[in-house]
């Protein structure tokens, strides 16, 4: 009897502690990342409880501004801050990259069941509207053998802005010159072809159903609902399917010139083995924080995350970081000012 | 107020101290209405002037949208909302009155209750909801709709250009599914109250029914203007169901099969991703426009119901209290 009230006091005064050092973090961005961060925070709480991190998936851009305003303590984004935004930002702000995601091409073509090859020229042109029929010599070159009927083509967009219009814009403007003069890249653009679905679901939806449509939408997407997809050529010159092991190559073909700051295009990235149409999403952290303790704790969990973390990528269908860019991170991690 | 006067038990001075108490508080809600709407109105001026001082009135007129370059035209998105608006209306209108009119007048009473029931329950069905099962549903019947056009039809404007399925005949499709319900009540409730001793003249002056019918539609026009203009407030402020099915492509066409756009599903697709603060502010001039042409339809429409009510103002005003009341 009295030991088990000693417990119980003991157990009391346990929760007492906890709840003194507990810790509620709040962040808000990208909502492409948004399920493995989930996951992560949940994760994290189990290992450490007094930890609760709080993530809203508001978009990139509302990610930044709250990070501006500083309503969070930290932000996400899809596309690294432009010099613009960080000028606006009251202190200095530090990118992490995460994780990876590839983006790719998608399409519907009566009786056509095969996997159709492009080129980042094809890709751009059929989005331009100047490839306007599926057997255009330029698809039926790169496709010896597969019957393409001469129908039009149906292009289909993102009509809502988001990172994964981003990564296909930012890979047809390092492809196609046209396109980085006439259109170029952002979140949201002013398309010169096609129609716009909202979401992934809904480009998805307008591809499937609308015969000789093509579209494009997040790697893990096509896994998870089993959507077929095309091989893309990259900057070696192999036609490489998007896999998360050719993504995460990608990240590793950069890593030799990446920039102090992480802010990188890795869209058509050099080397062989690498799937050429993909991307970082990026954590947002001020330097000189604050709140210390927030930023301590912070800090911890990035590590984590960068390490034992990317273990839970895959299952959710992102590609890990390679060593050489985690290496890289955490001597960027250290210059962040916890005390 | 008045049945109270003198019934009084508890002294005059209890009474007219309720009484004054009641009538401020009350007061008070309804001035925080009017403050309300003046202070968004107000809000979206001020956050939009940016880009009001950078386009002035060509962001009216110009047709340009591209976040990239910073250059915002928002003619598109206010033809697609209107365009979208009417069209659903004018396939809704006779729909939604013929509805109105069976149940009122020619229903056996049996299947009145089971009718209203289901009209109401169309216009208790949230719009995501129509949204989804136009997308799944409507988009592919509409597509087979635009293949099967004869070739001559084709060469007209209206129905010119390659058929997708999404678009704006879609849209309007949808928009007329989901005002019809809205309509159709609101209708019902003003033939309701349409007296009966109408009716009965008609009879006795030997009008068939059908004339008598249309002497009762006669009688409870403002209040039928009403609800077809409560229909049209809503076709103009739905969002999602509208940016599921219409294509999201900023061009204006008179074509029904070009994919096009609305004010409201440019918000809804474009607010989340806005960073940059010039962007941020068309957006927010996108909904000060879409504010104004509410403010206009909706005051356009009093003044036709206002001008119509006049020469029968007796009842004919009752009638259309319902209508306002819900468009509230």
């Amino acid at each position: 009897m009295k030991t088990k009230m000693f417990a119980a006091a003991a157990a009391v005064a346990m929760t007492a502690t906890l709840a003194a050092q507990s810790m509620r973090i709040n962040g808000a961005g990208a909502t492409f990342p948004a399920p493995i961060y989930t996951k992560w925070f949940s994760e994290y709480n189990k290992l450490h409880s007094n930890v609760e991190i709080n993530y809203q998936a508001i978009g990139s851009g509302g990610g930044i501004q709250q990070l501006t305003s500083q309503t969070v303590f930290f932000g996400a984004s899809d596309g690294p801050m432009t010099d613009m935004q960080l000028g606006a930002a009251p202190d200095k702000v530090m990118h992490f990259p995460t994780v990876l995601g590839g983006v790719v091409p998608v399409y519907k073509i009566p009786n056509v069941t095969g996997e159709l090859k492009f080129t980042g020229a094809v890709l751009a042109d059929i989005y331009l509207g100047k490839i306007a029929k599926w057997n255009d010599a330029a698809i039926t070159k790169l496709n010896p053998g597969v019957n393409l009927p001469a129908t039009d083509i149906t292009v289909v967009h993102r009509s809502d802005g988001s990172g994964t219009t981003y990564i296909w814009a930012d890979y047809l403007s390092k492809v196609s010159p046209e396109w980085k003069m006439k259109v170029g890249v952002s979140t949201a653009i002013n398309w010169p072809a096609g129609v716009g679905g909202k979401g992934n679901d809904g480009v998805a939806g307008l591809v499937n159903q609308t015969p000789g449509s093509i579209g494009y939408v997040e790697l893990i997407y096509a896994i998870q609902n089993k959507i077929s997809y095309g091989t893309v050529q990259n900057a070696a010159g192999e036609f490489m399917k998007a896999s998360l092991e050719s993504v995460t190559a990608a990240a590793a073909g950069a890593a030799a010139n990446m920039p102090a700051d992480f802010r990188v295009s890795i869209t058509n990235a050099p080397g062989k083995g690498v799937y050429p149409i993909s991307s970082f999403t990026w954590l947002l952290l001020y330097q000189n924080p604050k709140d210390k303790a927030q930023a301590k704790t912070v800090n911890d969990f990035v590590k984590w995350a960068l390490t034992d973390g990317q273990k839970f990528c895959a299952d959710l269908g992102y590609a890990p970081l390679p060593q050489s860019v985690v290496q890289k991170e955490m001597t960027a991690l250290a210059q962040i000012k916890v005390n | 107020m008045s049945p109270e006067k003198g019934a009084g038990s508890s002294g005059p001075s209890k009474r007219t101290r309720d009484d004054l108490g009641f009538r401020i508080g009350t007061g008070v809600f309804a001035l925080a209405l009017v403050v309300i709407v003046a202070a968004i109105g107000f809000e979206l001026a001020v956050r939009s002037m940016p880009s009001i001082r950078k386009f002035g009135l060509n962001f009216w007129r110009t047709s340009i949208w591209d976040p990239v370059s910073g250059e915002f035209g928002a003619a598109p998105f206010i033809w697609g909302t209107l365009f979208s608006s009417v069209v659903g209306l004018i396939i809704a209108t006779p729909v939604a009155l013929g509805i109105a009119v069976f149940i009122a007048e020619l229903c056996p009473a049996r299947l009145r209750q089971p009718l209203v029931f289901l009209t109401e329950l169309l216009a208790a069905i949230p719009s995501i909801v129509y949204g989804v099962w136009g997308f799944f549903v409507l988009v592919p019947w509409v597509r087979a709709f635009e293949q099967s056009l004869p070739a001559w039809l084709k060469q007209v404007p209206l129905f010119s250009g390659p058929a997708y399925g999404v678009g704006m005949l879609a849209a309007a499709l949808i928009l007329a599914t989901m005002v019809v319900p809205f309509t159709a009540s609101v209708a019902r409730e003003v033939l309701k109250s349409v007296p009966g001793a109408q009716r009965e003249g008609a009879y006795a002056l030997g009008a068939t029914r059908f004339e008598a019918i249309r002497a009762a539609l006669y009688y409870a026009r403002t209040g039928i203007v009403g609800a077809i203009m409560l229909g049209f407030g809503r076709a103009l402020g739905e969002t999602m169901a509208v940016t599921m099915v219409i294509g999201n492509t900023p061009r204006i066409s008179l074509s029904l099969l070009a994919p096009q756009y609305s004010m409201a599903a440019v918000l809804a697709n474009e607010f989340s991703e806005a960073a940059d603060p010039l962007y941020l502010s068309a957006l927010i001039e996108i909904a000060l426009v879409l504010f104004i042409i509410t403010l206009i339809v909706n005051s356009l429409s009093r003044l036709l119901i206002w001008s119509m009510a006049r020469p029968a103002r007796a009842k004919a005003a009752e009638v259309v209290v319902p209508a306002e009341a819900t468009a509230a």
